[in-house]
């Protein structure tokens, strides 16, 4: 039998993060009334003619940096011509042979070794409205509702070369790409909104063969999680024909996402020819070396290189370094805090940790955070100088979560700084080592891991207020000595 | 002269002095519409009580002192020009009842100068056509002779102005659709240089061929109606940015020591002998004026009807896909699902829309796009370079505008090759797009009016202009009225 190579391409779009669509000035805001954000432009009344937005262009041009691609000078906008009824003009403005930018890649770590995706480009294109259709699914829908407030927001779609080896890697893939995209803010990319959408094209051929096999198209993945599950889906099942000396039928498939399966939608004979002509209302796009230039120095310091430079600068660890710069938002909040307090351990710990704990539970990005990374460095700041315990700041900072307060006000409110003073640690410490003759007669027979309950019952009865570390240093002097 | 018969250059001078005022023009207007519309049916649409509100105003703009030549001047637009609140059709039933939200930008600068917004005029579905036959409303006929063809598309707009039923009209060139029915009609049409007249607002037919000009009684009302459209239009993103000048004072009918050429290709054999001896006539008396008129050679004009129809087509087959009945216009009553609703929708085109959508979705289609679009994309280069290089020896360049005068309805419509090789003259002015006059050189022995084109360097309208001015001016053509005017009268 033999041993199959899974060859893996994907075609992405990403709506961009401009405030007007890309040829007209209508509003490109999610999740407005229905039809409440359209002009005659974007609704493609006879006799409009198409605006280009130059800040589309400029996001479109950023994404090509961060995918390090060739920005070409000149670039022509296309129609590709079809009938759908969310299609304003019957046909959509968009690049076809002369993209915007050609040739880039994205590195991925996969398995501890350096994965190079090759981009075939990205180019600029106009969105499509869109369809809600009355029940079950569009066959069996009485009617359906049209919406064009996303007819006319500016998008990207972004093709790999064949270049993915395998389901997983298309996920890694699509999580840096978000990642890049994001940090150049390109675009929010989120796909419960459909503002970053992905379709994968997949082939199977004999390991060591350099010719492609037969792929298919899968189309609705709605989630980084769907276009894993559907190309694994896809893999065994082509390996299934392939093994059995059947064919893969060349066609584009849907993703069930309940079912996890796929199926066949049409074949690729029956393929729309697209009739793609260059846009005789826009000109070729010129995008200038300088003006390139000036987009470039846009650009913030890309995800890698930030990473590399937490370790080296911080100190970190590679894993620590790539959380931290996963996002834009939290790579920042964590240099805000770092400018506060010096003391890299303790601010990656606690903003990997706990405030990353209670993002998520808030369902909040690092920028949205209640608690600002002053608020939070002013938490780490009674920590280090022994005001609280970690543990009373970990309760401390879920409260700053909950109601915005300071962490300063709410020790003070609470009572909860921190117990440090001998006299009364020793008089806590007395009361515990008479309640529990057991352990302090393991202590003393040389079982030194009794000290920790000791400790903790000193924390307990001081409701967490005692400094344990003196409380520590405390029970050692009077059982050891 | 009736008020409605008089050029816009007479009407200013009278509104001028306060001897008229825009209502009662108006009226003689619609008095004519009235007495010959029945005949001429030059109209898809009458605007007879915003025109009325659109003259008081003009009269009020002039009681305040407004300038503009064109304030409180009755025009016509062709019903391809969308008109805010005003059905706009292109003679089509499938935007029969469609109200655009939005004035085209042509219509706005007239409106904004107090012109006076008659109505809608007639054309040939979407300006597919040379005759106005292809209107799925109705036909126009020509003032001069019932009988035939108005030209077209325009041949609403030229109709109008011929017959008295407005003092001048906007129209839409394509590849001759101002001028061919201008010729046919006795009148002047100007399409100006490709990016002078913004086109936003005009429901396109082949946007890279698409021109927007006046239709007017001479040469001195085109200059003025041009000078209110012409100019950069940030909606337009093909509006050429440049300053425009004044076309009026370049009317000095002084054209001594300019070059003419004569293109030996557009005098061929096809030429009909009046229209050949008319065009002859106009050179020699431009010579006799102090021009010289030289031959010249535009070596691959051959081959432009058939580049100008791939591209054309190509367009068309791509512009007419969006009247799918889904947002606006007519949609079919019944279908079973959404992709026969289109095709129950569309087929409500008529037959030479169908016929160039067909022609277009071809010349486009996988393997045949470097056959044929990119093949006429090259020769219209060749076609464009032709004419750079005869502008370096001549200031303009004249033709007859049609190879015939009017012909008979009927005539050419059963062959539309025919119908499209009458565009030899004209559609190379599109291709290349530069500015190309008509104005009239003579009558038929029929007495039917023939036109003589003068074709200029890009934005060189003045020359054009000047050159057709001057003609104008010394052609001595006898003073002949449309028949409509003698039936009425009579």
């Amino acid at each position: 039998m033999a041993d199959w190579e899974v060859v893996i391409g994907l075609e992405v779009h990403a709506e961009l993060l401009t405030k007007s669509k890309v040829f007209c000035g209508c509003s490109t805001e999610f999740g407005a009334e229905p039809n409440s954000q359209v002009c005659p432009i974007c609704m493609g009344l006879p006799g409009t003619l198409p605006l280009l937005n130059k800040r589309a262009v400029e996001l479109a041009v950023k994404a090509g940096l961060a995918l390090q691609c060739r920005i070409n000078q000149f670039s022509v906008f296309a129609r590709k011509q079809y009938f759908y009824p969310d299609l304003v003009k019957a046909y959509q403005i968009s690049q076809d042979d002369l993209p915007l930018c050609s040739d880039g890649y994205v590195e991925l770590l996969v398995d501890d070794t350096v994965r190079r995706i090759g981009i075939n480009r990205v180019h600029l294109e106009e969105e499509a409205g869109k369809s809600i259709h009355a029940g079950e699914d569009i066959m069996s829908a009485a009617y359906s509702l049209l919406d064009y407030n996303r007819a006319g927001i500016g998008l990207i779609e972004i093709v790999t070369e064949p270049d993915i080896r395998s389901p997983e890697e298309a996920r890694l893939f699509l999580e840096k790409l978000r990642q890049l995209l994001q940090y150049a803010e390109v675009s929010d990319c989120k796909m419960e909104e459909g503002s970053l959408r992905c379709d994968a094209n997949i082939s199977l051929r004999p390991k060591g063969s350099s010719a492609f096999g037969v792929k298919c198209e899968i189309k609705n993945l709605n989630s980084f999680r769907a276009v894993q599950r559907a190309l694994e889906f896809e893999v065994e099942r082509q390996k299934a024909l392939l093994e059995a000396g059947e064919a893969v039928v060349p066609e584009t498939r849907h993703w069930d996402e309940a079912q996890g399966m796929t199926f066949s939608m049409r074949s690729k004979a029956e393929a729309a020819d697209y009739r793609y002509f260059p846009d005789p209302n826009l000109y070729p796009l010129e995008v200038e070396p300088s003006w390139v230039e000036a987009i470039r120095a846009e650009l913030p310091e890309l995800p890698d290189a930030r990473r590399d430079r937490f370790m080296e600068e911080y100190g970190l660890s590679m894993y620590a370094a790539e959380v931290l710069t996963s996002s834009r938002d939290l790579a920042d909040y964590f240099e805000e805090c770092m400018e506060q307090i010096k003391d890299p351990k303790l601010v990656s710990n606690w903003v990997m940790g706990e405030v990353q704990r209670w993002l998520k539970a808030h369902g909040l990005e690092a920028a949205d955070s209640p608690v600002s990374p002053k608020d939070l460095a002013g938490l780490l700041q009674l920590i280090q100088a022994n005001a609280i315990s970690n543990l009373v700041a970990k309760d401390v900072l879920e409260e700053m979560f909950a109601t915005g307060k300071s962490a300063q006000t709410i020790v003070d409110d609470k009572g909860l700084r921190q117990i440090s003073d001998d006299d009364s640690l020793e008089a806590m410490i007395a009361e515990v080592l008479e309640a529990n003759p057991g352990p302090v007669a393991d202590v003393k027979a040389g079982k030194t891991k009794a000290i920790g309950f000791l400790v903790g019952q000193v924390m307990k009865a001081s409701k967490g207020k005692a400094n344990p570390q003196r409380v520590n240093e405390l029970i050692r002097q009077k059982l050891q000595d | 002269m009736q008020l409605n018969e008089m050029s816009i250059h007479q009407l200013r001078e009278l509104l001028r002095a306060g001897e008229v005022s825009s209502r009662e023009i108006l009226e003689a207007v619609f008095a004519k519409i009235d007495a010959v519309e029945g005949e001429v049916g030059a109209y898809l649409t009458l605007c007879y009580d915003e025109a009325f509100a659109q003259a008081q105003r003009a009269d009020e703009m002039l009681a305040a002192g407004e300038t503009s030549p064109l304030c409180g001047i009755p025009i016509a637009v062709k019903d391809n020009f969308s008109t805010a609140g005003v059905r706009t059709t292109c003679a089509s039933r499938l935007l029969e009842n469609y109200i655009p939200p939005y004035d085209a930008s042509a219509v706005a600068r007239l409106k904004q100068v107090g012109a006076v917004l008659v109505g809608k005029t007639n054309l040939d579905e979407f300006g597919l056509g040379s005759s106005t036959e292809n209107s799925q409303f109705h036909c126009t006929r020509n003032p001069w002779d019932l009988s035939r063809v108005p030209g077209g598309s325009s041949g609403g707009s030229a109709a109008a102005v011929a017959a008295g039923e407005a003092a001048a009209a906007l129209g839409t060139d394509t590849g001759g659709s101002i001028r061919q029915p201008a010729a046919f009609c006795g009148i002047v049409g100007l399409k100006p240089t490709y990016g002078l007249v913004p086109r936003y607002g005009v429901v396109a037919a082949a946007d890279s061929m698409d021109h927007i000009g006046p239709m007017t009684r001479d040469v001195r009302d085109a200059a003025l109606v041009l000078q209110a459209i012409a100019g950069w239009d940030p909606k337009d993103p093909t509006s050429a940015r440049r300053d425009i000048p004044d076309y009026e004072a370049a009317l000095t009918g002084n054209i001594k020591g300019l070059v003419v050429g004569l293109p030996q290709e557009l005098m061929g054999d096809a030429l009909d002998p009046e229209v050949r001896e008319a065009v002859f006539g106009a050179a020699n008396l431009l010579e006799s004026l102090g021009a010289s008129v030289e031959e010249i050679s535009l070596p691959h004009v051959e081959y432009a009807i058939a580049t100008f129809y791939i591209i054309v087509s190509a367009e068309i087959s791509s512009n007419l896909a969006r009247f799918d009945g889904v947002r606006y216009g007519y949609r079919v009553a019944e279908a079973e699902d959404t992709v026969s609703m289109f095709i129950k929708t569309r087929e409500a085109l008529g037959q030479e829309a169908k016929r160039r959508i067909l022609m277009g979705t071809y010349f486009l289609q996988a393997g045949n796009y470097e056959t044929y679009y990119l093949k006429a994309l090259k020769v219209r280069t060749l076609i464009k370079e032709d004419f750079e290089k005869a502008f370096q020896r001549c200031h303009v360049i004249i033709s007859p505008t049609t190879p015939t005068a009017a012909f008979a309805f009927g005539h050419k419509t059963r062959t539309p090759v025919t119908m499209y090789q009458s565009d030899i003259y004209t559609c190379t002015a599109n291709l290349a797009g530069i500015p190309a006059l008509t104005v009239p050189c003579g009558y038929t022995q029929e007495g039917l009016p023939i036109g003589l084109q003068i074709m200029g360097k890009p934005f060189d309208e003045p020359a054009v202009l000047r050159v057709g001015h001057a003609y104008e001016q010394h052609a001595g053509l006898p003073l002949r009225q449309p028949q409509t005017e003698v039936k009425t009268n009579g």
